[in-house]
């Protein structure tokens, strides 16, 4: 933590720490706490006057079905989304593991989509399932199947997951692929040499010996779907049909800046809150353990 | 590879080659839509191979007057607010990060731990779970519409911090001790010593930073209303709604294609520091 030698005292480390310091009470400490003091707060309508309500602004999202929905919803959202990105990128990386020369051309192939902003990936997707215009409905109209994420909602939400899933398939490619190329080789050769197949060396070597990945992966994930896919949201259906795609990002966002509800979007928020603390102590948890791999 | 059996070598490039040509669809979509003339992007179906008018287009988008009947600035003048944020973003986050690793690491003061556990919290407070106090003091602090309102809130950075401390703790303490017999003062032994020796981890942040920053959606959307402050990736939403009315596919595609391109080359230019930076930053 500290070194064993260090400098004498003087104001210099004030000095160096002010500028973080500053901007962290600033604009993250203090930001933070008026949104815990406003989650008890309720304005009226002209934002004239406020009263103390203790909790009564969560108790009115406890018993709000559409919040509790969309909490679901962002739940099984961000599972869907984690599911399908790190299962892909579990197959392409066990397979580019195999690869002797050439994996390095298919990493540099795969990775990019990591740098494309959410919003962008929203709008490319969009664009290719547009109804009129795009290819895929031009496609599944042979099919038989009429596309049109405006309208139906099982389709919007399959577009927002795939577009959010698209995006972070390069991410967890590159942790699954460090993470395969990381086995001594020579595990995988007494299994061979056993007579275990590719597939049962997978299944039974590799699968096992990568799920820290997999666990970290799976936290890193949900907090992308949580929080970065709402440039995805915002330009595939801005939370429509009726609120099918709205998760509670966007909902915070919906209700603080567009319907001006200050403490239900306070309330909002410190869920929120509560939920990026407990996911820290997750991922951080997994880290200390992580050291005796 | 420990068995050689054809099938399977077949096998796996032909996986491989699904899985490219997948994730890489969506990007060849939007370079053949920005490749063609207007009146071709409203024929269904729609092309799949490029068209001719990309270098027209392009002209166009970056000097023209990009979508007709949109109020958005010159994409130029977009591009470069991108740039001036994401270089701002990044730079600060690693200035500030940098002196605040060198103080835990090379000073004992009181408060210290206090201080460190301070920026610890900024790890679970995300832009997204304060948005409204966060513009009001914005706000307050007249930093609406300008590039200090876009970048400030944003440049506290625990990831960054904790990396360079660690970065700081395995640099033996010989160096210092040296240093302070040779009589170099703190800020000396900063410069001509930790920073140099610091430089690729720097260079893999930064990376991982431009990206970050390049890319910023949420909170650009809130502080930039004056046209001429918004960034690239946000005009592309604007545009999104203008083409439902009046589609302008080539043009919309070109410039998400222009929004897309610089952090791409970065990825794809500096692969080894970007996957350094990933990897370092997250753990």
């Amino acid at each position: 933590m500290l070194k064993r030698v260090h400098f004498p005292p003087s104001v210099l480390p004030y000095l160096l720490v002010a500028p973080q310091v500053i901007i962290t009470l600033v604009f993250f400490i203090w930001p933070a706490s008026q949104a815990l003091y406003q989650s008890f707060l309720i304005e009226d309508a002209f934002g004239l006057s406020s009263e103390f309500v203790w909790f009564e602004n969560f108790v009115y999202l406890w018993n709000d079905e559409i919040y509790l929905a969309t909490f679901w919803r962002t739940g099984w959202f961000s599972l869907a989304v984690a599911g399908l990105s790190m299962s892909f990128a579990l197959v392409l990386a066990g397979f580019a593991d195999r690869v002797v020369r050439g994996a390095m051309i298919y990493r540099t192939l795969l990775i990019w989509p990591y740098a494309v902003a959410p919003v962008l990936a929203g709008a490319l997707w969009v664009f290719m399932f547009n109804p009129t215009l795009g290819i895929f409905p031009y496609f599944l109209e042979f099919a038989g199947i009429d596309w049109n994420h405006y309208l139906k909602s099982g389709q919007a939400m399959l577009l927002v997951i795939l577009a959010a899933a698209w995006k972070q398939v390069a991410y967890n490619f590159l942790f699954y692929l460090a993470a395969m190329q990381s086995i001594p080789k020579t595990v995988i050769e007494a299994a061979a040499i056993d007579g275990a197949g590719p597939i049962k060396r997978f299944a039974t070597i590799i699968f096992p010996l990568i799920s820290p990945t997999t666990f970290f992966l799976l936290v890193i994930n949900a907090v992308y779907a949580f929080f970065d896919t709402f440039g995805i949201i915002h330009a595939i259906t801005q939370g429509g049909p009726a609120g099918s795609t709205t998760i509670l990002v966007y909902k915070v966002f919906n209700d603080g800046f567009v319907g001006l509800d200050l403490g239900g979007s306070a309330a909002q928020s410190v869920i929120l809150m509560f939920l990026v603390i407990s996911m820290t102590v997750v991922q951080f948890g997994y880290v200390e353990r992580k050291v005796e791999y | 590879m420990v068995e050689r059996r054809p099938f399977i070598v077949f096998l796996t490039h032909f996986i491989l080659v699904v899985g490219v040509v997948a994730i890489a669809l969506p990007i060849w979509i939007t370079f053949v839509a920005a490749s063609h003339s207007e009146i071709r992007m409203t024929q269904v179906p729609l092309p799949l191979w490029p068209g001719d008018q990309l270098w027209v287009n392009f002209k166009n988008t970056l000097f023209g007057n990009g979508l007709e009947g949109t109020e958005t600035a010159p994409v130029w003048l977009m591009l470069t607010n991108s740039l001036v944020m994401a270089m701002m973003i990044s730079i600060g986050k690693i200035a500030i990060s940098l002196l605040s690793a060198f103080a835990i690491v090379y000073f004992k003061f009181p408060f210290r731990m206090g201080i460190f556990w301070l920026i610890f919290i900024t790890l679970m407070l995300p832009v997204e779970v304060r948005i409204l106090p966060t513009f009001e003091v914005v706000a307050q602090l007249g930093m609406l519409n300008s590039y200090w309102g876009l970048t400030i809130p944003l440049i506290a950075s625990a990831t960054a911090t904790f990396m360079f401390r660690q970065v700081f703790l395995t640099i033996p303490d010989e160096m210092l001790e040296s240093a302070r017999i040779d009589g170099a003062g703190p800020m000396r032994f900063f410069w001509d010593i930790l920073l140099p020796l610091s430089r690729t981890n720097i260079a893999a942040l930064f990376v991982i930073l431009f990206i970050y920053g390049w890319n910023q959606y949420l909170w650009p959307l809130l502080i930039t209303t004056d046209q001429d402050m918004t960034t690239i990736v946000i005009s592309i939403k604007q545009m999104l709604e203008v083409a439902e009315a009046s589609p302008q596919w080539n043009i919309v595609m070109m410039v998400a294609l222009l929004a897309m391109l610089p952090p791409i080359l970065v990825v794809i230019g500096m692969q080894k520091l970007f996957v350094q930076g990933l990897t370092e930053t997250d753990k």
